[in-house]
């Protein structure tokens, strides 16, 4: 046995590509601390992606202060997490983004931020270019701005090259490109590649989770079983230069197993904590099941991550379930909670992308009611997800104002508004509240 | 990367950081986002004792390695010395 397990791997969750049967024991019973975390910042987004794992768009007038988010630095410091993956919602959007950062690495916990690059000005690249303690991780969701956009909203993929044009001009290398692995993009991988290379970044590919606004669109976007293993003989073929953050454990069951953990961290190995200081098993799960508890409560976070009831339960050994007779279980482990819990599958079973198909067996004898109604939506209003199935007509009632009677509002600054001598117009046009 | 010998003087990367965990540690690198496991506690007295002003034979004396696994041990250093945890310098340049 080595006495060292290596990991070449650079982002979270972090993996090494081979460890020791009894160092996945001691994982499964979790850590003193976290080996990363996640941490989502606001729920307010410039964007509304069809797949958002937090559901996120309007700010929540819950989330932390400045002054809140720096005691949580300071006890990650206490607790030796070396580092968190900043995201949200789009996190540069908040005020004190950069003061955060800022303090962050300044108190030896280092920062990998998720983005999707509205704020990547040239001058915040070099600023960012300049720092070892910070790394980027720009969301593109297509090799090309159509199957992008499609999925992340109309201008989107120019925001991400600006970026990260941006990011090369200015001299950062080796910052991450995150793609969500879809029935679109994955005939695009290679084209992937090849971006990643033009800018000297690397490619980071990660699965789709019925998370969030994700649950809307999983059925319809999450990979063909044929694509699935189009997916894993291309990350076998690329091996260790494309992160993964242990994403596709479930796939290791074609064959042998890609770089990484491959095992559930939850609550193990990470977590997550929310915009308003929730802390959740992990990143895909904010959904009141896999609440653990909140920063804000005594003792604060590491209170939580050591005493929580629900990471205690998931520290315990399982036994497989409905998978323990699976000769491949040693190696998918029954695959990711989130993604059975959010499609309605029982935890204990396999997952709904059982590379045997298992999981879609179970997809198509479940109950209409199968699914967790979600906890929390931060969507914008304005923009909800788009209907399942496409978009069809939109029932519109059309007429006609009267020529003589203008629009006239509260907020209309003419004394005189809506004011005609000759008639009296009452009420607003608008058809808004305010 | 067995090259690193018993008479090497070694320290850790200071941007590296040291968590010491039930089983062992974990080593994060800063610099190459790259982290580590150690194994066992024996190893990670190995690698504290690595700070410039002993050889690799004595910091593993140090630790207490028995001189049957001194090999074993040997070659875990010099994992960490190939991923930039642990450097290879004498004790005047750390002083320095």
């Amino acid at each position: 046995m080595t006495l060292v397990a290596p990991s070449p791997v650079q982002t979270s969750p972090v993996a090494p590509a081979r460890t020791s049967s009894t160092l996945i024991g001691h994982f499964e019973a979790g850590l003193d601390a976290p080996i990363c975390l996640t941490w989502e910042l606001t729920y307010a987004c410039n964007l509304s992606c069809s797949h958002c794992l937090s559901s996120s768009g309007r700010r929540d007038p819950r989330e932390l202060t400045t002054e809140e988010c720096k005691a949580v630095i300071d006890e990650l410091q206490r607790m030796q997490v070396f580092y968190v993956n900043i995201g949200g919602g789009e996190p540069t959007v908040r005020s004190d983004f950069w003061e955060l950062v800022d303090y962050a690495t300044d108190h030896q916990v280092g920062v990998k931020f998720s983005t999707n690059g509205i704020k990547l000005t040239p001058e915040i690249a070099q600023r960012l270019a300049a720092s070892d303690y910070v790394d980027v991780q720009i969301s593109l969701d297509g090799a090309t701005a159509e199957v992008n956009d499609h999925v992340r909203g109309p201008g989107s993929y120019d925001t991400a090259m600006r970026a990260m044009q941006n990011l090369a001009d200015a001299g950062f290398r080796g910052f991450k490109i995150s793609v969500v692995c879809t029935r679109e993009n994955i005939p695009q991988l290679d084209e992937f590649k090849a971006i990643a290379d033009r800018f000297d970044a690397q490619l980071r590919l990660t699965r789709l989770r019925p998370s969030g606004r994700g649950a809307d669109v999983w059925d319809d976007l999450h990979p063909l079983p044929e694509q699935q293993r189009e997916l894993y003989d291309w990350l076998v073929a690329h091996g260790e230069g494309v992160l993964t953050g242990d994403s596709f454990f479930h796939l290791s069951a074609f064959g042998s197993a890609l770089p990484g953990l491959n095992l559930c961290g939850a609550g193990r190995v990470v977590c997550l904590i929310d915009p308003i200081g929730d802390v959740y098993a992990c990143p895909f799960a904010i959904h009141d099941e896999f609440l653990a508890g909140s920063i804000r409560e005594p003792g604060g976070f590491e209170a939580v991550w050591r005493e929580s009831e629900l990471f205690q339960r998931l520290r315990e050994p399982t036994g497989g379930g409905a998978c323990a007779s699976c000769s491949f279980y040693d190696s998918c482990r029954g695959g990711c909670m989130a993604a059975k819990f959010f499609t309605g599958l029982p935890i204990d079973g396999p997952d709904p992308e059982c590379v045997r198909g298992f999981g879609e067996q179970l997809l198509a004898e479940r109950a209409e009611d199968a699914l967790p109604k979600p906890s929390g939506d931060h969507s914008h209003r304005t923009s909800p997800p788009r209907p399942r199935g496409g978009a069809g007509p939109v029932p519109l009632t059309l007429s006609v104002r009267r020529p003589d009677a203008p629009p006239a509002h509260a907020c209309a600054e003419s004394p005189l508004a809506g004011f005609s001598p000759t008639t009296t117009a009452a009420g607003c046009a608008c058809g808004t509240d305010h | 990367m067995d090259s690193i010998r018993l008479d090497a003087t070694l320290t850790v990367h200071p941007r590296v950081s040291i968590r010491p965990e039930p089983f062992g540690a974990l080593l994060y690198h800063f610099g190459t986002r790259q982290l580590s496991f150690l194994k066992d506690r024996v190893l990670l007295d190995a690698v504290r004792a690595c700070d410039g002003t002993r050889t690799l034979a004595q910091a593993l004396a140090e630790a207490a390695v028995p001189d049957a696994q001194v090999e074993r041990y040997r070659r875990a250093v010099a994992t960490l010395v190939h991923s930039t945890m642990l450097e290879s310098r004498p004790a005047n340049e750390v002083a320095a």
